[in-house]
This record gives C-alpha cells, structure tokens and sequence, in this order.
C-alpha cells in the first residue's frame, strides 16, 4: 500500500468515526488500526490475539487458515482485538471499500466491546498480560523442557472451555469464608444453588451438604469451574503447571464474553458497518462493491446459522417492532412506539446471546428466516424434525447452553475418599462423544494425577468411565 | 485513531508453531509406520517424492456432544417442511460427506500428512541392515566420501570454523592486551576447514529378488509383494552404494526380468517354486559366486506350491541357503486370512520343518498390509553379525 493510499485511509477512518459516534451515537473505544500482510492477518486470526504464548494447535489453525486463503476458499477481511486502545487488522490487500467497511465493521464491535455488560471485566489490556504469559510459558520451557510444558498444555487445553462464566462474581473474595466462621451459619437448602444470597451479596461460593462426612480439606463441590479446581486441589501439579492454569484461565475469562456473544456481536457490527456506509459519500462503482460485500457477509448460509446473517436480522427487527409496534406488540409488551434507536443500544448492553434470542427471536422471524431443526435419522439421514418456532428457538438456545460444550462439573475431589476425582456430565438429552470422552478422560488424569471418573449417559442408559492412568473402565 | 504499517517481516510466530505441529506430524508418523508402510499412496508414488498420507493422531481431544445424536439448526429456504432431506451422511470413514456440512461440525479429523518418502525411509531403515555381511575380498568397490580433516588459515568462507575462529580472537587479544575476550576480528583470526576425500571399501552383496505371479496370487497378495520389495529396494540402494540387484519372477517356469516389468506385470498359471531357486542358483554361480560376494535370495509367494514340487522346493531352497548369506521367504495369506488357514500345507511350515539349515533361514508370514513392516524388521532387522 502506498503512503497516499494511506492518507487517505486515515481520512476515512476520521469520517467513519464521525459517524459512527456523532450521528449514530457508537461509543467505542479509540482503534489504533493496522495494515498487515496475510501471513499476519492469519496468524492473529488463529491466535486470538497477538503475542499469545506458543502451542502446536495454534500452528495447526495457522496452517489450516494460510491455505484457505492461499487455495482462495476463504478470506479474513478484519480481525478486532478487545482491548483499550482496541486494534484493528487491516489485510494490506484489501480494496478501499472493503478497508472502509472493516474499519465501519469493527467500530460496531469496538462499541460493543466497551459497552456490553458480560465484557465490564474483561482485561482491556489483554494483549500486554498475554504477552507476559508467553514470556513466562517460553521460561518454563527453558527450564523444564519444551515437550514436558507441551504435554502440560495439551491436557489443559482439553478441557480449557470448563471455566465458569460467572467466575468473576463468585470468586471476588476467595477464602473469605474460611476466615469469618460464616460456614456454619449459612441456610441449606435445595434451592441453595439458585438464590444463594450470601453468594449474590459478598460473592461467597456455595456449600453442600455432604461435607460432613468429609476431610476437613476436601474440596467444595459441585464445582463447574475445572481449570480452577484443578489449580486448587490437585494433588500431583507443581507451582509452575498451576501458573500456567492460572494464566489459560484468566486467558479464557477474556475470551467468554465474546464466546456468549458471537451472534449479538456480529449482528450489531453489521447493522452498523451498513449504516455507515451508507452515510459516506461513494461513488456508484463503489456502492455497488459495499452492497456485494455485505450481502456476502449477512446472508444465509443454507443448513447452517450464520451469526452475522442472525444477529442482523434480530437487530433489525427489535427496532422495528419498538419504532412501529403490531398491535399484538402494543397490547402485550405496551409498546408505544419510536423507541427502535434506544431499544437496541439496551439490547446491547444488557444481553448476551442466549437472552438475546429467546427474548426477541420472534415467530414472524423464524418464519422469515425459514429457521428448523433437523437431526440425522436411521444413522443416515439429515432430516428436518421441527418447525414450530418455539420448539426451533428453544433448540437453538440450548445449543449455546455453556457455549456449545457439554456442561460438566467436578461432583467429588474425594471419592471413595481416597482423593479420586469424580466429574459428572450434566446430562441434557444429548450423549457425549464417547471416544473423545474417554480421550479426555486421559487428560484429566495427567492433570489429577489419581483415578479418575466421569459419570454420564449412553442410550438412555446412566454409564460411568473410570480411568486409572493405565486402563478404561465403564459400568 | 490511526494507521500504521509495520514492517512484520521478522514476525514467524505462526510459522513457528506450524513447525511445531509438523514435528507432531512426523511423531505421528513415527508411531504409524507398520500402516504408512503399506500405504498405496506411497507404494504407487510413481517417483513423486512427497504423497500424502491420512493420519488421525493429532485429534485435539475435548469433552463434546456426539455430533450425529445432537439436533442442529439451520436456515433454508424459504420452504422447508418437516421430513425434507437436507444432506445423508457418507458412508463411514469417508469424512464429511454430503449435506449439511455445519461450521461446528466436528468431523472425522483426517489430517493429510504430507510424507516426504525420503523421509519415511530414513525413519524406517533407521537400524536395518544386510545381515551376516562379510567381507569378500576382491571386487571391493571403492567409494568415495569427503571428511574435513583439517583447519587452515585460508580457505573459502562457506567453511569458516567459528568456534575456532573465536578461540583465536580471544587469544591474540590477550596475547595483545593482556584482556582474554572477543573482540573485532581480524583475518589472521580466522581459520577455515578443509576436507580430504577418503576412499573406503564396500563389501560385494547382491540381493535376488523372487516374486510368485501365478494365478492364486491375487491383487492384494502381488500387492503385498511390491510393496516390500518397494521398501527393499529402496532401502538397498540408499544404504549400500554397491548392491546387485536380480528380479525373477515366475509361476510354472521362472525368468529374469526388469526393475519395472518385476513391479508391474501380471501373470498367471500355476506354482512351481523350484524353478525359481533354479534360476537363482544358476545366476549366483555364474555372476556372484559366494567367495566374492555375499548373496541374498528373497522369495514371495503364497506357499500355495504344486506338491509335486515341494521336495525340490526344499532340496534347492537348502542350497541356497548353504550358498548365501541368508534366504528370505515371505508367505502371503488371504486379506483378513483367521489363523485356522495358515498352516496347511503351504510352504512356510514344510520349509521351516524340513530345512537342514535353519538359521540362516527367515520365514515370515502376511497376512494383512500392516504386516510389511515388521517383515522388513525382520529380515532386515538385528541379527548376528559377522564382519
């Protein structure tokens, strides 16, 4: 790119920016932006962010991402990083009108980055912490062999999706409870897990019952969070493996808010990289690229959901229903109308994809969008079992229940009281993938460093795995 | 708000990594050896230097839902009723297959390994060797190899010793000012490597190399067949410099043929073993007598021998051994063959009872494409040595 191109890039990111806060009221963060080659592009876009510490599966997503863009199967036009200054990624080979509507497109996430309440505690300087930690993961390398840290990091990678989400408000004062007494004097009761005040007001984590029976130092169960579990009362790791949990947990609690908010985040980037565009003065030739570059991007993907495609069409509709409300809408939710504008920055901020959804995916716009479910029948078959919009709405907010990944909580740190670790598998109607379970398992257990168990469901029928360190077991 | 452009030039970390995973590839490879072994793509290669190979070892294990029990959701459109097809799922093992290739699919996670066969080679004749080598004095070939022997104060750049070249600075400095650390070089500093060429000699061997290609040797057995001696082959001549090698094929009757006429003609007919170590013996008296050279005889076949023949077999079989250095027979089976099948009354075991000399006899049986490597192991594999 030459240096004019450059200029006038930067007066386009100027004019943007005018719009994008001065007229429609985008409160983003300032985005320093950054023109890269693709091997640049692609490396940032398989890590996450930049300077992140180094593992064979990045490499892997390197690799995989490089030849689709060498092969021409597909293309990063952008890639934003959360963060204060946030940074944006600009492919150096991209036109002027795709660089105009990136840098439109990541204003609208820069905006929801900042604002959004699942992202008000995430590092807005992740990119400094991240590259602390691949500073102090090359020395644990150095110091204990690059395939022994390797090793390490494959098992904790297993399972690095097992964080809790809420780990932020349970974990505010750790230990606290310890110190004052206050476990005693807790109410138990059924309900504890649901309204535990203690736990709203002081951030105090939940007891059970069963302690009782228990050593003295056994740990708290149920527990959903395994990366910090494991952190805490394994019993074979050394200071250096829980460093390295304590570093891909907190790398994760970066990374949750975006994961619970892919469909919101893109919808609401689109919306306005469309608005903008639409407000900057191009010339024909240049409006008919942007109109065939963002029907690229929203537009469905037959069989599948495409979360730009998703979210823009929600987005769109919560602001029509609250600027010109049906009657259905007036009467029901007392909507008056002329509101659309507020009504979305609120959505914004309050929602992330699972409320989102279930409180604005509409029948009109299932209808609209000819959304269903479909499930593989006689072991051969994909076929469509449901169109109710109710029945496709709930499916699909269940598919994001805990991002996609089976929901799994340490149910004992003391099994048999001999310090074995017992996992369940909440098990919601869909079995696990048994031979990855198994895998895993294996993981688990270099982790623990003692027999390990998972108890879920196959067929119908309730099945535990039990491994040793050298053998599978089940019953 | 701004622009820059960097120079990212020096940034690598993704090719780094992508190192890193290779390495985990070529881990991988290592520990699937007996099945690359045999692996079509690379005994069909055609002299391509790199095929690719399936692999599956570098799945990155998570908890997660199997993928054909969960319920999906998906866009259409814009009619889609209950009960449309919208994709069938492949037959097994053959990836993704048709339909509804959803992003989060998981998937059969084939990774295509791309196999550089050299590569492979080096790993699998890593410790193989020609067993009971002897050295046979005349004919030794000479071969030529270069060592850098020597280090000299002048010499062209691409030689220059480092190591020494800084222990040089660091004395004259200390010679010179009495400090003993690096400093600016200087060119009497430095010092080059030179090489000398070294003449060793090789022993003599030729490698005989017979085939059955009768009728009861079918597709998969003649397969079986190459892709050993595809690996023999190989294996010869990137190791030893100097090896002859002699291609018979037969059936009723035997013939010396080609490299290539050996490795992809088809024939058919009956069995006569005999006639092979017939022609084998003919040759090695008239081109490698044993006092020259060191002589090996490979045999595959299915063992399924006309009985008639059999004592000949055995008769011919039993001077080969006493004339060479070591007799190899590999007896292929049915793909899949049970072990109720294996012994009866095919060659192997009437060899392995009958055979005066069995020691410098290796018989192994195959019966399934993961099989070839450990025979390579084992003809080729540790054994007494005798040079």
């Amino acid at each position: 790119m030459i240096d004019r191109e450059v200029k006038e890039l930067e007066a386009a990111i100027d004019q943007i920016w005018d719009i994008a806060v001065g007229k429609f009221g985008l409160d983003p963060f300032p985005v320093h932006f950054e023109i890269v080659p693709a091997s640049v592009m692609y490396e940032i876009g398989s890590y996450a962010l930049p300077g992140r510490y180094s593992h064979w599966t990045f490499g892997k997503a390197y690799h995989r991402m490089k030849m689709m863009y060498d092969f021409g199967l597909s293309k990063i036009y952008e890639v934003v990083i959360n963060s204060n200054p946030a940074y944006g990624f600009l492919l150096e080979t991209n036109s002027p009108i795709q660089n105009k509507m990136v840098i439109a497109h990541v204003l609208g996430h820069v905006d929801f980055f900042k604002n959004n309440a699942y992202f008000s505690h995430t590092n807005r300087r992740m990119i400094d912490e991240a590259a602390l930690h691949a500073r102090r993961m090359n020395e644990y390398e150095f110091t204990h062999g690059r395939k022994v840290v390797e090793e390490f990091l494959d098992a904790v990678l297993s399972i690095e999706e097992h964080v809790d989400p809420n780990f932020f408000i349970k974990r505010e004062q750790p230990d606290t409870k310890k110190k004052s007494g206050l476990k005693e004097s807790k109410p138990e009761g059924k309900y504890d897990d649901l309204f535990s005040r203690a736990e709203l007001d002081g951030g105090k984590k939940r007891e059970h019952s069963e302690k009782t029976e228990k050593r003295k130092d056994a740990p708290e169960v149920p527990e959903k969070d395994l990366i910090y579990f494991l952190l805490k009362y394994s019993p074979v790791l050394e200071d250096w493996q829980r460093d390295i949990l304590a570093m891909l947990h907190e790398e994760m609690e970066y990374f949750v808010p975006q994961m619970q908010t892919k469909i919101m985040n893109e919808g609401w980037a689109s919306i306005w990289h469309s608005r903008i565009m639409r407000e900057m003065d191009l010339s024909t030739s240049d409006y008919v690229e942007f109109a065939g570059l963002h029907a690229g991007v929203v537009s469905p993907h037959k069989g599948q959901l495409n979360p730009y495609y998703l979210g823009y069409k929600i987005l769109e509709d919560i602001e029509k229903r609250w600027d010109n409300p049906s009657k259905e809408d007036k009467e029901r939710l007392k909507l008056t109308g002329g509101i659309g504008r507020e009504k979305m920055f609120e959505v914004r901020e309050l929602d992330n994809d699972i409320s989102f959804l279930r409180n604005y995916l509409t029948e009109s716009l299932c209808e609209e969008l000819d959304l269903f479910v479909y499930e593989l029948v006689d072991e051969e078959e994909w076929t469509v079992t449901e169109k109710k919009w109710e029945r496709v709405r709930d499916q699909i907010v269940g598919n994001m229940t805990n991002f996609g990944f089976p929901y799994i909580e340490v149910a004992d740190g003391d099994y048999k009281g001999n310090r074995e670790l017992f996992l369940k598998h909440r098990h919601e109607g869909v079995d696990l993938d048994m031979k990855y379970g198994r895998k895993t398992l294996e993981y688990v257990h270099r982790l623990w460093g003692r027999p390990v168990h998972l108890e879920t469901a196959l067929d119908g029928d309730s099945l535990v795995l039990h491994y040793d360190g050298s053998e599978h077991d089940e019953d | 708000m701004s622009v820059q452009r960097n120079d990212w030039s020096l940034q690598r970390k993704g090719q780094i990594d992508q190192e890193r995973h290779k390495e985990r590839v070529r881990d991988a490879i290592k520990k699937n050896l007996g099945s690359i072994v045999s692996n079509e793509s690379i005994i069909l290669s055609d002299g391509k230097r790199v095929v690719k190979v399936p692999m599956r070892a570098l799945d990155e294990y998570k908890f997660r839902f199997d993928y054909r029990k969960k319920k999906h959701v998906g866009t259409g459109d814009g009619d889609t009723k209950v009960g449309d097809v919208i994709g069938r799922e492949a037959d097994s093992g053959q990836g993704l297959g048709q339909g509804p290739a959803v992003g989060d699919r998981p998937g059969q996670e084939y990774y295509e390994a791309e196999v550089d066969i050299d590569e492979i080679a080096a790993l699998i004749f890593e410790d193989l060797h020609l067993p009971y080598l002897e050295e046979k004095s005349k004919h030794a070939v000479p071969a030529k190899t270069t060592k850098f022997t020597e280090i000299r104060r002048s010499g062209i750049l691409s030689n220059l010793d480092k190591r020494r070249s800084m222990v040089e600075n660091i004395r004259r400095r200390a010679r010179e000012s009495g400090e003993a650390n690096l400093g600016p070089f200087k060119k009497e500093d430095l010092r080059y490597k030179t090489w000398e060429e070294q003449v060793t000699y090789e022993s003599n061997a030729a490698v005989i190399a017979m085939m059955d290609v009768s009728g009861s040797m079918g597709e998969f057995k003649k397969y079986i067949a190459r892709s050993f001696y595809f690996w023999m082959v190989r294996f010869l001549k990137t190791k030893y410099d100097h090896v002859k090698i002699v291609f018979i094929s037969h059936h009723t009757e035997a013939r010396e043929v080609s490299e290539e006429q050996f490795f992809t003609q088809g024939e058919s007919g009956g069995t006569v073993v005999s006639s092979a170590y017939k022609l084998a013996l003919d040759i090695v008296a008239q081109r490698f007598p044993p006092k020259e050279w060191n002589v090996y005889p490979f045999h595959f076949s299915d063992g399924d021998n006309y009985y008639s023949d059999n004592d000949e077999a055995v008769r011919l079989a039993d001077s080969l051994i006493t004339t060479c250095n070591l007799f190899g027979y590999g007896e292929i089976g049915e793909e899949g063959a049970s072990s109720y099948r294996r012994s009866s009354g095919a060659l192997l075991s009437i060899f392995k009872d009958r055979l005066k000399s069995q020691n410098r006899f290796v018989g192994v049986r195959i019966d399934d494409k993961e099989d070839v490597y450990p025979a390579l192991r084992e003809f080729f594999g540790k054994r007494g040595e005798a040079a």
